[in-house]
């Protein structure tokens, strides 16, 4: 039976996948050079942010303690606290590098994509250095002004935030 | 870097109103050692709560300072602890942070214990016959101590220390505030775990928890984001206001009032129109059930607490469990839960508690990043030398108010007594003359 949410050739389905990964390249560029609100003007109005506790990652932050379990609003104030001089964990900002790879599109239906995604996102401050495993699933959609993020999930590989603390910067 | 032991760790002048740490206690490997065999293996230590072993054979592998420690509810309904190595050469029987089993079976040669640690499968057993050989003997250890208030379950490895229930002392008043929010008197943990850690001593984080001075200096982006999202209601701009609590063997806390919202039962805006019946009708029971004076107790007011030597329960703008280990004298590892009463089920309520929880709380909240970083960096600062002791005489000749400092000054006062090796019946300050009692004010600091 043919897939009717995935493109059907293999030049279409590998030009939709340099699509994505393009648009995760420069939003991972976005976030290492700490441009805030370029990154939440990718979000739609509806958009969630949720990173699930890492001894559950598939936790459900409607009935089970998650990390970050955001809407826009809070996802505004999230960008509003990291550019303040109060944030005290990332003030000055720590420098970060993400790889994002191994990009696969899920599901292509009407105006949405359902993708996934390996990232590594190194991070240092103060003489430390930390690193999270993760991978992302989102959502996103196409709209005028290109492909914007509807849902936003990055689940941790690490099975305790050790010895990296906190979760100060986006992931 | 390590630091010698002086000669004095705490400096407490009750009368004359010093009260001193030594830094040493931050940074000395010795001290850590004198910790781990002093504190940690002769306190009463939290291990779970009992709504999370929800059904027979369920269990969680926990580390209690530093030792792995089965968790489980046997199949006779009982809960029990055992330490987490076979009885024969020593591997761990459970090899999975969570579960439910019939029964657990070391890898390693297949000896195999049931859910009550009795020993019920050794291959080849008659390779044992004509010695001395006692399977019973050989069933899984317990832990020397296990005894439970209110669904709390703590361990202890000391087998003559005095019954739980003593030991909480002052501290069992406060959990039955948070027990007592259930109609049933059950709590429900959630699933899903904060684990994390900070580069820091342990002690750190037991000051931190009951720190009402650093709430504003500390925590003012949080602030900000609760008053402009609808999250304070106040009775007409009233301010953050309550007193420090020495509560006997080195448990302390604060209780305040503060104008943010309470999942039981205080609503302000941010909750939405829609969830304000049933935080009414919550409250509303819990008048019928304590009366008017405790309901509003419970409903308005705000405790962080500290069980020593390592247990933090807020019961705050949503209820959490804390516990944090140390690793070295300067890491420690945190595991943090959210709690409700069983009545909220998975509906709006618990969305909200949860919420709450997360806009402030764990390594992704507003505010316990900001934390993370102050203990580190106080951590650090330890290691710049210089200065030598801690300041801890906040509020000693008052009354202690909720920004004060007398709730340390009780954990530095048991911790002492412990590594010192002495026994001491009074975690507070010296009493007051009647002119410096001070009123419950309200403080200087405003969160609006």
């Amino acid at each position: 039976m043919t897939d009717t949410t995935m493109p059907q050739t293999t030049h279409d389905r590998l030009m939709l996948r340099l699509e994505v990964e393009e648009f995760l390249i420069e939003e991972a560029a976005i976030l290492d050079e700490w441009r805030l609100d370029d990154w939440i003007a990718l979000f739609t109005d509806d958009a969630t942010y949720v990173v699930p506790s890492t001894d559950l990652a598939g936790g459900d932050p409607a009935r089970d303690l998650t990390l970050i379990d955001d809407d826009r609003l809070r996802l505004e104030w999230r960008v509003k606290r990291l550019k303040s001089r109060h944030a005290h964990r990332e003030y000055p900002w720590s420098r970060t590098r993400r790889l994002v790879t191994n990009v696969r599109v899920l599901r292509a239906e009407d105006d949405e994509l359902d993708i996934t995604a390996s990232i590594l996102v190194h991070r240092f401050r103060h003489g430390r250095q930390d690193h999270f495993v993760a991978r992302y699933l989102m959502t996103l959609v196409r709209t005028e002004d290109g492909l914007r993020i509807r849902r936003r999930r990055a689940e941790i590989d690490q099975e305790r935030l050790s010895p990296n603390g906190a979760l100060s910067m986006i992931l | 870097m390590s630091s010698a032991r002086p000669e004095v760790l705490v400096e407490d002048q009750k009368d004359d109103g010093t009260f001193r740490v030594h830094r040493s206690a931050f940074l000395s490997d010795e001290i850590h050692a004198a910790e781990m065999q002093r504190v940690f293996e002769r306190s009463w230590l939290f291990i779970g709560h009992e709504s999370e072993l929800a059904e027979k054979g369920e269990y969680r592998r926990r580390k209690i300072a530093g030792r792995s420690i089965i968790f489980v509810r046997s199949d006779d309904g009982e809960i029990r602890a055992f330490h987490n190595t076979c009885p024969h050469r020593g591997a761990i029987v459970c090899r999975q942070d969570k579960g439910v089993a019939k029964a657990f079976q070391c890898f390693y040669h297949a000896w195999t214990f049931n859910s009550r640690g009795q020993l019920k499968g050794i291959p080849g057993k008659d390779g044992y016959d004509g010695g001395t050989f006692d399977a019973a003997e050989r069933s899984l250890k317990p832990v020397a101590r296990f005894e439970s208030y209110r669904g709390f379950h703590f361990v202890s490895f000391q087998e003559d220390i005095q019954p739980l229930y003593d030991y909480l002392a002052g501290a069992r008043e406060y959990l039955d505030l948070i027990v007592d929010q259930s109609p049933s008197g059950q709590l429900r943990v959630a699933d899903g775990s904060h684990q994390y850690s900070i580069r820091a001593n342990w002690k750190l984080l037991a000051e931190n928890s009951i720190d009402g001075y650093h709430g504003m200096p500390t925590h003012q982006t949080y602030f900000e984001y609760v008053a402009e999202a609808g999250g304070l209601g106040g009775k007409g701009g009233k301010k953050l206001h309550g007193r420090g609590h020495s509560l006997g063997n080195g448990h302390a806390c604060v209780e305040y009032w503060a104008p943010w919202g309470r999942p039981v039962a205080r609503w302000v805006p941010i909750m939405g129109e829609e969830a304000k019946p049933a935080i009414e009708a919550a409250k509303a029971e819990i008048v019928e059930r304590q009366g008017a004076e405790k309901a509003d107790r419970i409903c308005e007011w705000n405790r962080n607490m500290l069980i020593y030597p390592n247990l933090v329960i807020n019961d705050i703008m949503s209820t959490t469990i804390r516990t944090f280990w140390p690793v070295s004298k300067d890491y420690m590892e945190i595991d943090a839960w959210a709690i409700a009463p069983v009545e909220e089920g998975e509906g709006e309520a618990l969305q909200t508690r949860l919420h709450n929880f997360l806009e402030f709380l764990g390594p992704g909240g507003f505010a316990t990043p900001d934390d993370v970083e102050a203990l580190e960096s106080c951590q650090i600062g330890f290691e710049a030398g210089g200065e030598q002791w801690n300041d801890v005489s906040r509020g000693m000749k008052r009354e202690a108010l909720v920004d004060d400092e007398l709730q340390m000054r009780a954990f530095w006062r048991q911790w002492v007594a412990q590594i010192e090796g002495y026994e001491i019946d009074d975690w507070g300050d010296a009493p007051l003359p009647d002119e410096l009692v001070t009123p419950d004010a309200e403080r200087t600091w405003a969160i609006t």
